[in-house]
Formats: C-alpha cells, structure tokens, sequence
C-alpha cells in the first residue's frame, strides 16, 4: 500500500469550501440518507467510502445537482448550493463510465466547459492544450472518443473536468472500470494530479484499499449515516465501531467483560479503563505475533493457541488460530516456516482498541 | 456450412422477384422513354424527343417545382412537428410514455384513402371547419380556398407522414445515454445549450432518416393531390398517371418518370453519405 503522509488540511473554521447540513433525500418509501451532516475542507482528498446502497453515490449527485435533497441544505463558501441547477455549480463530476460526448473530438470534449461559460477562443486553445499535457494525452487531441482505451477514455475525462478549474471535483468510482494494474497507475497519477492543482477532491469508492492510498480524510458511509470521518491513518488505529474496524482493513473482533479494570476475554486478560460490563475490541491481526518472535512487547498479553491454518503471502502470513477456551484469532506475521501445533502468542494491551458494537 | 446446393435453391426466389417485378419493369420504362407514339400506337424508334419535350416545356418543370415545393413543405412541418413530439416522448413523458407512444402510432393503422376523404370532410365548402368559421360569423360564406389547393395536399401529406418522421427521430433520442445530458450540464451547459450541443447532433442520423421518408414518399404522392389538390394542387405523379391513362403518351410519362425515379436516387445518395457522416457508433 502506498501510504503517503496526509498533507494535513487546516481544518480551522473558514477553511471550510461545502457544508453538508442534515441532509436527508428518500426515493419513495425508501430513505437513501439519513440526516447526514458532513463539511469537506478546501483543498483536501476526501474520499466517500461505502458499499453498495450506502448512499455515496446519491450524496454525489445531491452535490453535483443532479437530485435535490428530500430534507437539509447544502452549503459552498457562504452561498447555498441545492436550490441552484447543475450548470451553475462551481462543481465539476468525472463519471464512472467517462461520459464523452461521442460526436466530439477529445479537444472539442474539453473544450465544452470552456466554450459553455464563453471562454475568449486564445484562452480555450491554450487551457484544452494544457489540460491535455497535464493528462498525457495531446497527441489524441483530435481524435473520437470511441477510439482510445478505457485509461485514455477516464484521462479525458479528468482533463475535461479539471480544465474548468472547479472548486470542487467529484470522481464517482472512476477507477472501477479499468483493470487492477491500470488501475494502481492511475491511482498515483491522480494523487500526484490532485496535489499540483490544488482542487479539491470528492471521490468515491467502495475499495477500502484505493481510499486508504488517495485519501486525506476517509468518510466511511453506512446506511444512509455516517460511520466515522478521520485520516487513514486514524481511521486504520482507532476504528470507532466495529464496523469500521471489520470495514477497513482486516480485524479480530474480541469480546470482553470488563471487571475492576481488567477486560475478559475468556482466555487472556489485559487491564482496560472501560467501565464495568460488556465490551468489544479490535485487535488487528498484525499485531498479534509468536512470542518466540517478540519477547519484549510492552503490556504484553500472552497466550497459547493451537494453528488451524496457515497461508503463505510472501512477505507475510496469515494464520488461523484457535485459543485454549475456543476463541478464533486471526494473525499476520512475518514470513516463516511451517508452523504446526501449538505456540505461544503475543499482542500489546495497547492495539486492542475498544469500538462501538 | 450451408451446401452450395442450398444456398442456390434459397437465393434463386428472390433474385426472381426482384428480377421480374423490379428490373424487368425498370428496364421496360427506361426503353419506354426513348420511343414515341403517334396515333395510339407506340413506336420503338430509339430517340431523345421525350427528354427535349421536358426540358423545352414550362409546364413540367412547372408541376415538377410545385411537387418538389409541397415535398419541401411536408418535410418541414413534420420535422416541425414530429421532433418536438418524439423529445417530449424520449424526455418528459414520464410513466405515459407507452401509452403516448401508442397513441401517435395508431393513425398508420388507419387507411390512408379514409384519412384523405377526413380531410374532404373537414375542409370541404360544406365542411367542418367552414361550418365552425361561419358559426363565429368570422366569415360569412364558406372559404372554398381551404380544399383543392396546394395547402389542402400539404396538410394531407404532413399529417399522414408525420409519424413516419417521428419514429426515427423518436429512437434516436432514445438512444442518446441520459448520462451525456448530464454530463453537459455538469459542464455548465444550460438546458438550452445542452440541447443544441448534445441532443440535436446526436439524433441527427434519426431526423435526417425521418426527412428523407417524408420527402421521398411525399415527392411521389399522387392520391393526396387527386383527393384534396385541385387543378391547383396537381403533382408530378398525377402528370405520369395521366400521360399513361387518358393522354396514352407511354413514352413521355416514363421520361419523367425516369427523371423522378434519377432524383429520388440523388437524394437517397446524399441522406445515406451524410447519415454515415453524423452517426457516431
């Protein structure tokens, strides 16, 4: 994964570039979102992460104009957005199948922006030429859409869009047409693309992996809600829920009563400040170990388990393991022999973090 | 794979019948217009005498241009009115769109002898809309302009082909992905713009297939201008009918017949180059 540091965005007030304000939108009986409020900061990648049927994509089209909300307001830089008709959004979209206009050359499809706002026909010229370079794509200028590659048909389309200089760009899935290695080219090019002309990003997915390698912030959708808004990084150690947890990269899920300050887990112990009663952990896989591996782990928590599966993934390896009292773990350790039997194992008390069922 | 046997056997009965019910009566008229006839009788003398006949006679070229106007005016007002229709239909028609679709269908079900005699009703001197503009006292006397004119044969025709120019027109938006409107207009492009840039050029291919029907079909026309025309209202085709019935000219009336028949070929030439030009898949 190719984690970059987060060009941290200011998130102090007036920062602030669209407001989402309650906003709520039914399609008959059936409510899409639920009084979602989310503000998005000028300059940043933000990604809308989600399944299928969890919003992301209306909450887009609610942004880009092409519905209205049932309920709520949405709000750009002190004017309000969802009562004005899509062509006069300072608000750009790339859409997942691209959306070339087939009768258009790709210099006449970026140039439709352009020639919509009644741009000077010098400046039409030389920004279509520019927007072409910054996507590698000049010497297609003057052919049809129909004729270029699936990548060549999504670099249009981002040059079309960004030629307009929005203040706000939405990508809807626009990787998830093309195949896994274009696909991981065209991640780091749009990173790259999105830090050199500073608009900001709001781009959708289902891929936890994309959002985790683009994002500034990731807002987790769930059901028409919002799940939980934070860095990768954040998101990745301190998962708020256990959905989040189990969404987002790969987890155990433990279990535990919490009794003058120690959780229960049935099988191993580790002092906890929660309050008395049930509660729940997430305990990423890679940060459990054979103990013979790390001897020193501080707050250890140790354990015996018996290896009910190992798979081999190269560089690491995943391994099943059932505890004495019965508990399933997952670990990912690094590589090694082939393990059978029973070991000892090893996790900090620190990286069980406590989410919300 | 089909035997060679078979395939012979299946292509023999239609090169048959294009050959005896479509070549054979071509060539026959082609010979026809350069023969003569004097005296009922037709002579085989090959000669250009029929083609001189039209060119130096301003009365052809005359009916020839009136035709050519009425086919022009019909194309107009159906596309007029058949593209409106067909983007009201493809955009706006909601969950009736199946039932306004059947809707304009329904009058090709209808002959089309009885909608020439609908309109000798509503236009005629005792008819309904010279019966409707006496009732208002608008006139006093019936308006006998309305039937047997060049107008009467024009809103005959438009009315009987304009369906004929919705039908392409009304699939071609159907077939514009509704993601490129919204593309435009994501772009900046107002509805207005958004139509002239994107909706018109792509349903071109359809509009420009709609036209020629109306033009073609209505260039040939002769029951409209027999019913609803008048002296006034006389077309090419009912020059040609008239030449082969009562005038009994053969040789003349296929002339003509072969110039139609060039014209038609010409327009059809330039409909189907263009139609490629404009079509994007």
């Amino acid at each position: 994964m190719t984690t970059t540091a987060p060009i941290a965005p200011s998130l102090a007030p007036g920062n602030t570039l669209l407001e989402i304000r309650a906003v709520s939108k039914r399609f008959g009986p059936r409510e899409v979102l639920k009084a979602l409020s989310l503000e998005i900061v000028s300059g940043e990648f933000l990604t809308l992460l989600g399944e299928s049927g969890s919003g992301k994509t209306t909450l887009l089209r609610l942004i880009a104009g092409f519905e209205q909300p049932t309920v709520g307001e949405i709000w750009m830089h002190g004017t309000r957005l969802d009562t004005l008709p899509p062509y006069s959004r300072r608000v750009n979209t790339v859409f997942q199948q691209y959306a070339l206009f087939p009768h258009l050359t790709v210099s006449e499809n970026v140039a439709y922006g352009l020639r919509a706002a009644a741009t000077p026909k010098p400046e039409i010229a030389a920004r279509v030429n520019d927007a072409l370079a910054m996507v590698r794509m000049q010497e297609f200028a003057a052919a049809k859409p129909t004729k270029l590659s699936g990548g060549q048909q999504q670099r249009v389309a981002l040059a079309r869009a960004l030629v307009n200089r929005p203040k706000l760009l939405l990508l809807d899935e626009p990787l998830s047409a093309l195949d896994a290695n274009l696909r991981k080219e065209m991640q780091s090019e749009l990173k790259s693309l999105q830090r050199e002309v500073g608009i900001t990003f709001l781009f959708v997915t289902h891929d936890q992996e994309e959002a985790m390698a683009l994002s500034d912030r990731i807002a987790l959708l769930r059901d028409g809600g919002l799940e939980q808004v934070a860095s990768p990084r954040e998101i990745y150690a301190h998962p708020a829920t256990a959905y989040t947890a189990q969404f987002i990269g790969h987890t155990n899920l433990l279990r535990a009563i919490v009794r003058e300050g120690v959780a229960d887990c049935g099988g191993f112990y580790f002092p906890s400040a929660l309050p008395e009663g049930s509660a729940l952990f997430s305990l990423r896989p890679e940060a459990v170990d054979l103990f013979a591996n790390a001897p020193h782990t501080a707050h250890a928590v140790r354990f015996t388990a018996s290896i009910r599966q190992q798979i081999y993934a190269g560089a690491t390896e995943l391994l099943e393991l059932q505890t004495d009292s019965g508990a399933i773990l997952r670990a990912r350790i690094g590589a090694s022999a082939a393990l059978t039997g029973t070991h000892e194992f090893v996790f900090s008390a620190s990286d069980a973090t406590p989410v919300k069922d | 794979m089909y035997s060679r046997a078979y395939k012979l056997l299946i292509s023999v009965p239609p090169i048959l019948w294009v050959a005896l019910f479509l070549l054979f009566p071509y060539a026959l008229m082609f010979a026809h217009s350069f023969w003569s006839v004097s005296d009922g009788v037709i002579f085989h003398n090959w000669n250009l005498s029929n083609y001189r006949t039209l060119i130096h006679n301003p009365l052809y070229w005359q009916v020839l241009l009136r035709t050519a106007g009425i086919a022009g005016s019909v194309t107009v007002l159906s596309v007029l009115l058949g593209y409106p229709l067909a983007y009201f239909l493809s955009f706006n028609a909601g969950p009736r769109k199946e039932l306004l679709y059947q809707l304009v269908i329904v009058p090709l079900w209808v002959s089309y002898l009885v909608r020439g005699y609908a309109w000798k009703t509503i236009l005629g001197s005792d008819g309904v809309l010279n019966g409707f503009l006496q009732y208002l006292h608008i006139t006093n006397e019936p308006v006998s302009a309305l039937l047997y004119s060049p107008f009467a044969v024009i809103l005959m025709l438009t009315h009987i082909y304009t369906p004929f120019v919705f039908l392409p027109i009304y699939a071609s938006l159907e077939h514009i992905p509704r993601l490129l409107v919204e593309a435009s207009q994501d772009l900046g492009a107002s509805p207005r713009s958004t139509f002239f840039r994107v909706i018109l050029p792509l349903s071109l291919p359809g509009l420009l297939a709609g036209a020629t029907f109306a033009f073609v079909l209505s260039l040939g026309d002769f029951l409209a201008p027999l019913l609803v025309g008048g002296p006034s209202g006389t077309m090419i085709a009912n020059l040609v009918q008239s030449l082969f019935g009562a005038a009994f000219d053969w040789p003349l009336g296929a002339a003509i017949s072969i110039l139609i028949l060039l014209f038609t070929l010409a327009i059809l030439a330039l409909t189907q180059r263009l139609e490629k030009r404009w079509s994007f898949e």
